[in-house]
């Protein structure tokens, strides 16, 4: 066992992993990751399973000084992070000798990184996670963001350094600033009238800055539900609520368990990703998909995935191609058939 | 009886609602027990959690094993029995509870705002069952119902920023305990030691969706020996199983 090292914390650091699943009956809220594409591309690239705790920060990012020689990777918003004042690229696995200090950096475009230590961030399971949730001061590092001089646990035993590995460009996310959500409506749409459901599909709103991981708020067009109220019932990941004000908020990941406002639709998971890079001011716009196109997206979306991963673990041979057109440079992935 | 099938709504890709109705009452949540402990029995592959809630039940299941066609047929079949509220078998937690004083500072105006004698509040709070609808707002924070009308109070005017964990409270027509320390308005009745959530505890929450709860009026000195009792580790809840819950 060894350790990492915290000497400047940064704005708002956690250890989180995949969520916290089967206490939300106790209200235990899931949190785990914002970004789950980041995460898990970030642990794909240090060699960890999936299940991995990773670390998350926010906008400042943290400066940390590794006790031993490892492994890593930063993936997510861009935030230009050093080794011993030496650039390093994200997206990429690389080496942290003991004693070098990792300065990740301040977020330029997006809103959150991500770090993967190989063999994962070891802090204890707390009713079967790692993630942090504040509020309640579960799991993570001592239920809490992380400040100066902490000591995050890593494991030694049994990591075996891998081969370093890229994500191509064609993979990694715009970070245009706009997020174009897919959204299935209800299940309390029959709150809203037609017309406020056109007003919420074809309007343009902007991020608040109150948003949080608990809700990104929105300002807009109002969509002002026919009763303020329900009965509370549970919330998922990605229920955009709206209050009597009418702006609608989109539940991330320390959303709390119930809730007592109309739900007018539910953002698809796979989109509540770009949802993590926004900041405020950035534009949403919802775009409304059934339900049965939704779960094509989901199966999709698991194709993809398992296509990044041997992409990443070398079982598909390809080559990058960068695309300049109109002044802009598009990036592309052709897998090689022979 | 209840013999209407509920609404199952999509809610995205990965869960259902199963809504048995849009009101509280005993009749609607016993459908939702009922719900849960059917999903319990039948173990679904494809089904990873489900949360309990007043009047409907939210399913989150694998969109890569079923479709929510399948799903909402195989869940309409489950939850379309009738249920007599009264039937449904339950667990009943007791916890001591130390009225008034220190640990109570509200009871005395609970007394004068109810125009009852501080025993009589004590005797209805503690003389009834409650059901515990759901848990939510703070980790094992339980939603009673079956407040006695004569106890409705209500709540502060102004929140204390920190209320004790194991403050029993009552506030409007709804009354509680809070698992941990938190800023509240409810009015303070008295304290159990008990402690409702702990998470490193092999069953972390004392109570679950569909339970009942029932608070028993202790002596301090009976107050300090449970409360030692907690802090050692072996203090044993009252609980029993097979309760049904009659309404007053």
């Amino acid at each position: 066992m060894s350790s990492i090292k915290v000497i400047t914390p940064g704005l708002l650091t956690m250890v989180q992993d995949e969520g916290r699943s089967g206490f939300q009956r106790f209200g235990v809220p899931v949190a785990g990751v914002f970004d789950r594409f980041a995460a898990l591309t970030a642990n794909l690239l240090v060699g960890n399973e999936q299940s991995a705790a990773v670390l998350e920060a926010t906008f400042m990012c943290p400066t940390l000084q590794a006790e031993c020689t490892l492994q890593a990777a930063i993936t997510g918003g861009v935030s230009c992070a050093t080794l011993d004042g030496k650039s390093i690229p994200q997206w990429e696995t690389f080496t942290w000798q003991a004693g070098q200090i990792l300065n990740m950096g301040s977020v330029s475009a997006g809103a959150r990184v991500y770090l993967a230590i190989s063999g994962g961030i070891t802090v204890p399971l707390v009713m079967g996670s790692r993630s942090t949730y504040v509020r309640a001061e579960i799991g993570g590092y001592q239920g809490r963001r992380l400040q100066k001089d902490d000591l995050l646990p890593i494991k030694m035993d049994g990591v075996v350094p891998i081969e370093p590995r890229r994500l191509p460009m064609a993979f990694r996310p715009a970070l245009i600033g706009e997020h174009v959500l897919r959204v299935v409506l209800g299940p309390q749409d029959d709150y809203f009238t037609g017309e406020a459901i056109q007003s919420f599909l074809s309007g343009e709103y902007k991020v608040a800055t109150a948003s949080d991981r608990m809700g990104i708020r929105l300002q807009g067009p109002a969509v002002t539900p026919l009763n303020p109220d329900i009965v509370s019932d549970a919330i998922t990941y990605g229920s955009v609520q709206v209050p009597k004000d009418g702006q609608p908020i989109i539940m991330g990941p320390d959303r709390q368990t119930t809730g007592g406002y109309p739900k007018i639709a539910t953002v698809l998971e796979q989109d509540m990703n770009t949802l993590a890079q926004a900041k405020p001011g950035d534009l949403v716009r919802f775009v409304l998909i059934s339900v049965e196109e939704a779960q094509e997206v989901a199966s999709n979306t698991s194709n993809y995935y398992r296509g990044i991963r041997k992409i990443l673990l070398g079982e598909i041979a390809g080559r990058e191609y960068a695309i300049k057109l109109d002044g802009r440079t598009l990036y592309s992935f052709c897998e090689q058939l022979s | 009886m209840n013999m209407h099938r509920p609404r199952i709504l999509p809610v995205g890709e990965r869960a259902v609602l199963v809504e048995f109705g849009l009101d509280i009452s005993p009749g609607i949540q016993a459908r939702v027990s009922a719900l849960d402990q059917a999903l319990t029995a039948a173990n679904h592959p494809a089904i990873s959690e489900w949360v309990p809630t007043y009047r409907s039940l939210l399913v989150h299941y694998n969109p890569l094993m079923i479709t929510v066609g399948e799903l909402t047929y195989w869940l309409g079949d489950l939850a379309h029995q009738p249920v007599q509220a009264e039937e449904v078998l339950r667990r009943r937690v007791t916890l001591p509870v130390l009225y008034g004083g220190e640990l109570g500072p509200d009871l005395l105006f609970v007394a004068e705002y109810t125009k009852l004698h501080v025993e009589e509040v004590v005797r209805l709070h503690s003389g009834t069952d409650y059901l515990v609808y759901m848990l939510g707002f703070l980790p094992g924070f339980p939603y009673l119902g079956g407040l006695p009308p004569a106890l409705v109070t209500p709540r502060l005017s102004t929140p204390r920023t920190s209320v004790p964990a194991g403050s029993v409270g009552i506030a409007d027509r709804q009354t509680g305990v809070y698992p941990l320390n938190s800023p509240g308005g409810w009015q303070l009745v008295g304290r159990t030691p008990v402690q409702l959530y702990n998470a490193h505890r092999e069953q972390p929450f004392l109570l679950s969706p569909g339970d009942l709860l029932r608070f028993k009026s202790v002596t301090a000195d009976e107050y300090l020996e449970a409360e030692q009792q907690v802090q050692a580790g072996h203090y044993q809840p009252l609980v029993e199983e097979g309760v049904k819950y009659e309404q007053h």
